[in-house]
């Protein structure tokens, strides 16, 4: 399969939308568009499940090399490999789900479908890209339909929130670019996959890698440039804040990752700060988002704790602990999308987010406060969900590196695992039990668009909760090929 | 011989052609001006077309004119930008009394422009450059019943004549020190001989004047805002990058000899520009000053990649500035449509701007993008490129200054998409009729910031055609 669909079906779609006219029409557009990618990427998963199981032992398959800006060789060379094949059915997935929450978006509709699905080209390009130049190009693609759908459809405090997270991640991307022509002027190339043959010399990848590191981690919500976050998340619509958690936050970590895989002896000299970083991120997360009063903004700190755990598992630099790091942004970005989703549709019906103002949700809205519950236990780990298999994953990753400080670091990030089970339980406590009160015990529960796109992402989480040896089968093959120029890296220390 | 001269000096004579019957228009019959809007925007389109073809290189008079193409490229990137502002000021000059003398003063200051950028001598460029800047100066105060119209004009005049003054001293002290004022001489006359230095400096600080580099830029706001959009527009975008293209000619043939006393140069001119255009955009409220601090800041970039001197640094300053044009232009364009038919230059009252101009507003939005460097739109593939041939000079802390300061300008760019999108306002801009030779501009500035970016074939093309030292 030529990677390209995955770039040319949202595109399609993008300009479809732009032709159509009526809310009715776009949406279809929209949904067909975006079940096209969910096939197209299911299908792809397929053919590369029967390539691996055929012996194929390339790193990336699907591969495919054109020249693009041929003086400056700049190729656009996609292809792909378990981890970008897990992070594009994620994508998929919370991209039906969010045309689905946002059937019924009557502002703008048309500007508001194109600017979604825009997104998750940017999000397709980025996974597939085997070039650096076409990666930092698809990450800076998403970064405007974020600011427009923010600042023209958000809640609240918008216009700030949007110019905020629009500024921090263009200097994410700012520090990227700088780390990019670091390694450009070195290399004279920009394929990663040339890159990591010949390897980069120490003092350049030293002097570089923090730029990348620090540029990506601001994507992933890297403490302390997390700030972008609870604002971002708290003023889009519902749909943007599914995108922005459950896709956005991922380019960060994929992209984290994928430096740390080119630059392993640098992401092994500096990993006591990333450790340190993450774990302050974890910690910091969790309790602040105790308290928090709004469902929103206690989703998106809760978000900042769990992509810490992200963060951790690469810095711990070890097979299970990037395994687990993987885990952890699939199962993260479906958990939190249904958070959102959940959210979203509570707050269309009761117009507030206030934990205070909430109560009793269960017996008018049964279905949503089921998902609801779903999604909180699915964020403090219990067993049976994905957030468990991943964050034990992440733990058990860790603990193998016997440094006391490392395991130090790894004890405190498990105890925060408490501290979400309080946060978790009493905002659905609060928000599905106890006494309803009366403006909201005429209230209904949620339609069919809404049950799908729950349904699905629930589907998800349960697949890699109760059967991670599945996801576990997908990945494995290419943390392995990641982990040998790491080992290298390690051993020669 | 003679035929050689008609082929070689094709583009100029076209352009006295255009200048000639403009003056039969004028004496002729009283018409209408659609009709004369109609004729010329025509014949621009058939001067645009007639460069496009056919390049031969060459050098006449001896060696006082040179062409090949290259050259014949800047000139048709430049003979675009002269159509598309004739396209986007219809709704200004449908009611101006003066359309004609407009043209002839811009169509004037167009063909000094290819003489200076075609020139192989210091006193051809001389004369290119002054019999570009004059007609300007009357064109800035064209809005003759406004003071700010004639305050402008009399800005640009007196800062041209300084800076010209400048650059003289400069070639006179090169004429001193080396006894000729060929290009192809003089490189092998430069050394680090302190009065050629000095000359070198006076020569530079005449070329900042001209691209408006800090700290050379003090006219640049007020003359911005007091002259007409579309004289604005040119002055912005067509002015610069002739001289830009000339600068380069001059720093990668003539000074090679001392490319590593410029190249420090040109980085604290860089960085000074970036810096204090970025600055003093951040605060501007009127539209045309916002836009002149802008442009400042991007003249910044600009030198960044001159500084790489090499093959990758000439092409990618040709590729951002024919990306400029068609990014800036497009903002022009909007702007000028909006003063000529609301008679509003602020920024503030765009607020609301996409309620009742959605289209207008998406062209803007748009090319603000590609001013800002944002994917997909070719601003970022110019931006990058300008920087990436800068990096080849291992200035790791150029690039990471620059890069954070497209951050600072990406905050101003998006206030202003803020203001079209977000920001409520009780009386917006009224729907605006735009005309339709101003949409078919603005569609086609549309297509050239996708086109340019995305499709290589075009940096291809000018990468191939361009020379480093």
């Amino acid at each position: 399969m030529n990677l390209s669909l995955l770039i040319l079906l949202p595109l399609l779609t993008a300009l479809l939308i732009l032709l159509s006219k009526q809310l009715a029409q776009i949406r279809v557009i929209g949904l067909v568009g975006s079940l096209a990618q969910l096939g197209a990427a299911g299908w792809l998963l397929k053919l590369y499940m029967d390539q691996r199981a055929a012996g194929n032992t390339a790193t990336y398959l699907f591969e495919t090399n054109t020249s693009w800006f041929k003086a400056l060789n700049i190729n656009y060379h996609i292809g792909i490999d378990g981890i970008a094949l897990a992070m594009i059915l994620l994508t998929s997935l919370i991209v039906v789900a969010g045309i689905l929450v946002s059937w019924t978006m009557e502002k703008l509709s048309k500007e508001y479908f194109f600017l979604l699905v825009l997104l998750s080209m940017g999000a397709y390009g980025f996974f597939i890209s085997l070039d650096l130049f076409t990666l930092f190009f698809f990450l800076e693609v998403a970064v405007i339909p974020k600011f427009l759908l923010i600042g023209i459809w958000g809640s609240g405090k918008k216009e700030n929130s949007a110019m905020k997270l629009a500024l921090m991640l263009m200097a994410g991307s700012a520090l990227v670019f700088v780390g990019l022509m670091g390694i450009y002027y070195n290399t004279n190339t920009f394929d990663m996959v040339e890159i990591g043959k010949m390897g980069i010399s120490l003092g350049v990848q030293k002097f570089f890698f923090p730029f990348l590191f620090l540029g990506f981690g601001i994507f992933a919500a890297l403490f302390p440039f997390h700030t972008w976050v609870p604002d971002g998340h708290a003023s889009a619509p519902t749909a943007a804040s599914m995108f922005l958690a459950g896709i956005s936050m991922k380019l960060g970590g994929y992209g984290c990752l994928r430096m740390a895989a080119l630059m392993p002896d640098a992401a092994h000299s500096y990993s006591w700060i990333i450790i340190l970083l993450a774990t302050i991120a974890i910690i910091y997360g969790a309790f602040a988002t105790m308290m928090q009063t709004d469902l929103k903004y206690i989703n998106a700190y809760s978000s900042i704790s769990h992509c810490g755990f992200v963060i951790l598992g690469i810095g711990m630099l070890n097979k299970t602990s990037i395994n687990g790091a993987v885990i952890q942004m699939v199962s993260h970005g479906l958990m939190t999308a249904l958070f959102f989703a959940a959210i979203g549709m509570i707050y269309s019906r009761t117009h507030t987010r206030m934990v205070a103002q909430l109560g009793g949700l269960l017996k008018v809205m049964p279905f949503i406060s089921t998902v609801f519950v779903i999604a909180g236990l699915c964020s403090l780990g219990l067993p049976g969900f994905s957030g468990f298999v991943a964050e034990m994953t992440v733990f058990m990753g860790s603990w193998q590196n016997p440094d006391g400080v490392y395991r130090a670091a790894t004890v405190i990030s498990a105890a925060s695992i408490v501290v979400t089970a309080v946060y978790i339980l009493r905002a659905t406590g609060k928000t599905i039990m106890g006494p309803i009160s009366d403006e909201h015990a005429l209230l209904s529960d949620a339609t069919w668009n809404e049950k799908l796109a729950a349904g699905l992402l629930i589907i998800g989480i349960l697949i890699i909760g109760l059967a991670p040896f599945l996801i576990n089968q997908l990945i494995m093959p290419s943390t392995d090929f990641l982990m040998i120029n790491i080992d290298k890296a390690i051993t020669l220390k | 011989m003679s035929s050689n001269i008609f082929i070689l000096l094709r583009q100029e004579l076209l352009l006295s052609l255009l200048i000639f019957i403009l003056l039969f228009i004028k004496i002729g019959k009283e018409r209408s001006n659609e009709s004369i809007l109609n004729l010329i925007n025509g014949l621009l389109l058939i001067n645009l077309a007639a460069g496009l073809f056919g390049m031969t290189e060459g050098g006449i008079f001896n060696g006082m004119f040179n062409t090949n193409a290259f050259i014949v490229l800047e000139k048709n990137i430049l003979n675009l930008a002269m159509l598309l502002i004739s396209m986007q000021s219809y709704a200004w000059l449908k009611n101006h009394k003066q359309l004609a003398e407009f043209y002839l003063l811009l169509f004037t200051s167009l063909l000094g422009m290819f003489f200076m950028i075609s020139s192989g001598n210091l006193l051809m460029f001389y004369l290119g450059l002054e019999m570009s800047t004059i007609p300007l100066a009357a064109a800035a105060n064209f809005d003759l019943a406004k003071r700010k119209s004639s305050e402008a004009a009399m800005k640009l005049i007196l800062s041209s004549a300084f800076s010209s003054g400048i650059l003289l001293m400069g070639i006179s002290f090169l004429y001193g020190t080396t006894g000729t004022l060929s290009f192809d001489v003089l490189t092998a006359y430069i050394s680090n001989n302190p009065m050629q230095l000095f000359a070198f400096i006076l020569l530079v600080s005449g070329f900042a004047f001209k691209i408006s580099a800090v700290p050379f830029h003090l006219w640049t706001a007020d003359v911005y805002e007091g002259a007409p959009v579309a004289v604005t527009a040119f002055l912005s975008v067509v002015s610069k990058a002739a001289v830009l293209f000339t600068f380069t000619t001059i720093l990668y043939k003539v000074f090679t000899p001392i490319a590593s006393v410029w190249y420090g140069v040109l980085v604290v001119l860089s960085i000074a520009t970036i810096l204090i255009g970025n600055l003093f955009a951040l605060r501007q409220d009127n539209f045309k000053r916002f836009l002149a601090f802008s442009s400042i800041a991007q003249v910044g970039f600009i030198l960044i990649g001159i500084s790489g001197s090499s093959q990758a640094g000439s092409a990618s300053l040709v590729y951002f500035v024919l990306i400029y044009v068609f990014s800036n232009l497009a903002a022009f364009g909007v702007v000028s449509v909006v003063s000529a038919l609301a008679g509003k230059e602020n920024i503030s009252d765009f607020k609301g701007f996409y309620k009742t101009n959605p289209f207008l507003s998406w062209v803007l939005t748009i090319a603000l993008f590609s001013l800002a460097g944002v994917p997909p739109t070719a601003g970022f593939f110019g931006k990058l490129f300008l920087m990436m041939a800068g990096a080849a000079k291992d200035n790791y802390g150029l690039i990471i200054f620059a890069s954070l300061n497209m951050v600072v300008s990406f905050y101003y760019y998006l206030k202003v998409v803020k203001a079209i999108f977000m920001d409520e306002n009780e009386a917006p801009i009224q729907k605006l009729n735009v005309p339709g030779i101003t949409k078919l501009a603005m569609y086609i500035c549309m297509a050239g910031i996708i086109i340019t970016g995305l499709a290589s074939l075009v940096y291809d093309y000018i990468y191939s055609l361009s020379i480093g030292i």
